[in-house]
């Protein structure tokens, strides 16, 4: 720093820098871009995990006496000033929320209560929550249990201690009411299915062979059919004893305004006296409906009830998505950098991928209705299930078509990502195989797509969160509002590409934009998204951890 | 600088005279020589990169069992000329080769040629030390793996021989599963030597194999040089004239593209004949 040529030369100070010069301004400028990216990131799943999480927590119910003597109970939702412009009183009076359920009874589930109706505000004693399969929850007290035509507890305190094992062999009753339901007949009806297309098969063969001799096989189907229809009848009838062992017990409880409802107990999903529980109860009651939420299907118009099937439909949807568009990807990918003269075609091609990217994702979707459903489903269906004909089989919007869809919009980012992993492998590398008298194939296969697997997957890793977050093409290539089956499931040939599916960001917008009580679906609405991102994050760690495993394997000579 | 200079000097010719006198060249080979022409055969080989012209007529043969070193300036086209006698060149655009080079009688720039059947023949080590990230197992026998041997027992062998010919087994015997990168630099270099040799060529080339390791490194390399010379003939770019005059038989000194000088190197070192080998090896340019 010091410019004296002689060591006995007074020594000139270095003019002082400025602060602009030293670069501080910068150091603050980008820590405040960083700060609020963070803090919009933050805020947002701030805002996402207290709603989605919050909704499972037990609150405690209010029961409010007006003044003009009506009774109301409720979970408190929210307190608001009222507005009343150009009055004193604007902002000063407030209004609370409650929600008061028993929809059959009332025809709403919210009501706004101004405070100075309010005569008493008390968390009364007594009151039981109890979520049922129909009209969102009932606040009231109990009052009997009824089993055929005898009473069997009378009193709040007497149906009070029967109500867990009442919930308990609900909880029984109605699996096995399900297993009849979903595994037995619906293994005979999908028999019954697959011996309607079998017969449809043998028209259509007629028609086109009609001199050939099909009486063995119609007879043969015939009595296949019968016995799945003795097996059908069987099942009906184990089915209605079985309903009707579930169905004799009934529960009444009457709401704080006096009337009384009476449910089957098999429609009781979980009671619980909101006033009275402890904490450790509260957390029981807060984990059994978490993971209720996680482990069952929707129920009343998905606006109660779990997402499983929404879970199951998204994580195999992105599960099929890379296993198409790594492959597609890779290859593209491999022969842009290692095979194709490097020159103005390339680069435009590779300006091209680039902005397919941009393409909005509706025009993908559009793209996969009419090339994969249409064009390639229709044919799929005119060659191999021509009997099933005008029922579409592959013609029709299904999982297989939307992860398609879904890898056409991705494969730009898993190609950007393994050209750029591929030139990253070093030169001396592909030398040192080729000097060997390895082919180029071989080298490529043996060495430079080992190197560039952890860069491949990063690609992958993007390529994931974006499709699982996709909503747009799916609504047209597949994804729908309620699936009565899964993709997977027990019966030959166990992957069911064609059908149709549920996804966590479909669900989302169902729940929340067409739902017919947008009010109630609310808090559904974070807590899908609060999972959806718990999906996307652990598949990326998943990913992100076969690839530090690959980077430790594969990692290049530091030398 | 100067004195390192004078250094060689004195003390190259006696590197030179022992080497020629303890190299045992088995009989067989000397017979086959006898009658037959060179090793490798270059006749007025040109190259150049586009319009860059970088080699002008380099004819010269490199015998049997003997080391050839080739020296000279960087930008003096000496790897590339070594890059021509396994086809290396081609991987690079725009590369026109003319005029002929004949490996053991094999043409090897023509049409019907098969350039991996070169390069499986003319073996090559790089500068850089560029095991791949795999195990030493498999970086050893990588060109049997894709020659499609994949018997065990074999490529046991193989590992162990090839191993043992770089001077290398005793050092990693017991880790062979390890990654190969997790070798030292001389090791690393030695290990590139011994895949070379698994698929048993029988002509080693060599770019300057010691530039990036220490001189213990460098000094086990040249020995390893020495003892594979009975088997293999070696062509071996280098920038250190002692180098040369340590492991080579004969040396060639490009300047420019050009072969300016060819012959033994104790001749080359001690007596060169041209005026600008003798100011390049004594250090006045280069």
């Amino acid at each position: 720093m010091a410019s004296g040529t002689a060591s006995d030369a007074p020594r000139t100070a270095a003019p002082p820098r400025s602060k602009w010069t030293r670069g501080e301004h910068l150091i603050w400028l980008t820590g405040s871009a960083l700060g609020i990216c963070l803090l919009m990131i933050l805020g947002l799943l701030l805002v996402i995990l207290t709603n989605g999480l919050g909704m499972f927590w037990p609150s405690r119910i209010e029961q409010l006496t007006l003044k003009d003597g009506s009774v109301l109970a409720g979970e408190p939702v929210q307190r608001q000033a009222i507005p009343n412009p150009g009055q004193p009183d604007h902002l000063k009076k407030h209004r609370v929320q409650l929600k008061v359920g028993n929809r059959d009874l009332y025809g709403f589930d919210f009501k706004w209560v101004d405070e100075s109706e309010i005569a008493k505000r008390e968390e009364a004693a007594g009151l039981y929550l109890i979520e049922r399969s129909e009209y969102g929850p009932l606040i009231g007290t109990p009052v009997k249990v009824v089993e055929g035509e005898k009473e069997i507890a009378t009193g709040a305190a007497a149906v009070r201690a029967r109500l867990p094992e009442l919930v308990a062999k609900a909880d029984r009753d109605r699996e096995a009411v399900k297993a009849i339901e979903k595994d037995e007949i619906g293994g005979v009806n999908y028999t019954l299915e697959r011996i309607r297309l079998d017969r449809r098969k043998l028209d259509y063969r007629l028609k086109q062979d009609p001199s050939r001799d099909q009486s063995a096989e119609r007879r043969a189907l015939e009595k296949r059919e019968q016995e799945q229809k003795a097996r059908y009848a069987e099942l009906e009838e184990k089915l209605a004893k079985r309903m009707e062992a579930a169905t004799g017990t009934r529960v009444t409880f009457r709401t704080v305004d006096g009337q009384e409802k009476e449910l089957r107990a098999l429609d009781v999903y979980r009671a619980y006296p909101a006033n009275e529980l402890s904490w450790p109860g509260r957390a029981r009651v807060y984990g059994s409906r978490l993971w209720s939420f996680l482990t069952d299907e929707p129920r009343e118009a998905n606006t109660e009830g779990g997402i499983f099937p929404a879970i199951f439909g998204t994580v195999m949807m992105v599960f099929l998505m890379s296993l198409a568009v790594v492959p597609l990807g890779v290859l593209a990918a491999l022969y842009l950098r290692e095979y194709a003269r490097q020159g103005p075609l390339v680069r435009t091609v590779r300006i091209a991928v680039n902005n397919l990217a941009g393409v909005p994702s509706i025009v993908f979707g559009v793209f996969g209705l009419g090339f994969f459903v249409y064009f390639v489903g229709g044919g799929i269906d005119r060659i191999f299930f021509p009997e099933a004909l005008p029922t579409p089989t592959y013609g029709t919007g299904g999982i297989l078509w939307a992860s398609l869809t879904l890898a056409l919009l991705t494969v730009p980012v898993v190609i950007v990502a393994a050209e750029e992993a591929l030139a990253a492998v070093p030169r001396s590398m592909r030398e040192a195989s080729l000097a060997m008298g390895a082919t180029r194939f071989q080298t490529i296969l043996r060495v430079v797509l080992p190197a560039a697997a952890p860069g491949i997957l990063t690609g992958l890793i993007l390529a994931m969160a974006r499709a699982a977050g996709e909503v747009a093409p799916l609504m047209l290539t597949g994804v729908v509002k309620l699936a009565p089956e899964l993709p997977l499931d027990g019966f030959f040939p166990f992957f069911h590409l064609d059908r149709k599916f549920m996804h966590l960001g479909f669900h989302i917008y169902d729940v929340g934009f067409q739902s017919p009580n947008v009010e109630a679906a609310k808090p559904m609405v974070y807590t899908t998204t609060v999972f959806l991102l718990i999906i996307v994050v652990l598949m990326n760690i998943t990913a992100i951890t076969v690839r530090n495993y690959l980077r430790q394997k594969y990692k290049t000579s530091a030398f | 600088m100067l004195m390192a200079d004078q250094e060689m000097k004195t003390t190259a010719p006696d590197t030179g005279l022992r080497i020629r006198t303890e190299v045992k060249v088995p009989e067989a080979a000397v017979a086959a020589r006898a009658g037959g022409e060179p090793d490798i055969v270059c006749r007025n080989v040109n190259l150049s990169y586009g319009d860059n012209h970088v080699l002008h007529d380099v004819t010269m043969d490199m015998e049997d069992r003997r080391v050839t070193a080739l020296i000279g300036p960087s930008g003096c086209g000496k790897s590339t000329l070594l890059r021509c006698l396994n086809r290396m060149n081609d991987l690079i655009d725009n590369v026109k080769v003319w005029g002929e080079i004949k490996v053991k009688g094999l043409d090897i720039n023509a049409p019907t040629t098969d350039v991996i059947e070169v390069r499986r023949r003319v073996g090559m080590v790089f500068q850089k030390s560029n095991p791949f990230p795999k195990s030493i197992y498999e970086n050893v026998i990588y060109g049997l793996r894709i020659a499609g041997i994949n018997d065990r027992a074999t490529l046991d062998e193989a590992c162990e021989h090839s191993l043992r010919g770089a001077a290398l087994w005793d050092e990693v015997k017991d880790r062979l599963d390890e990654s190969g990168l997790g070798l030292s630099g001389g090791q690393m270099q030695r290990l590139c030597i011994a895949r070379a040799i698994a698929v048993e060529p029988e002509i080693i080339l060599m770019d300057e194999p010691c530039s990036a390791l220490d001189p213990i490194a460098t000094l086990k390399i040249e020995e390893l040089i020495y003892q594979l010379k009975e088997r293999y003939t070696i062509v071996t770019v280098t920038h250190n004239l002692q180098q040369a005059a340590r492991v080579s038989d004969k040396t060639a000194f490009f300047w420019l593209g050009r072969l300016v000088e060819f012959g033994p190197t104790a001749e080359m070192f001690t007596a060169p004949k041209d005026k600008l080998t003798e100011d390049y090896i004594t250090g006045r340019f280069g």
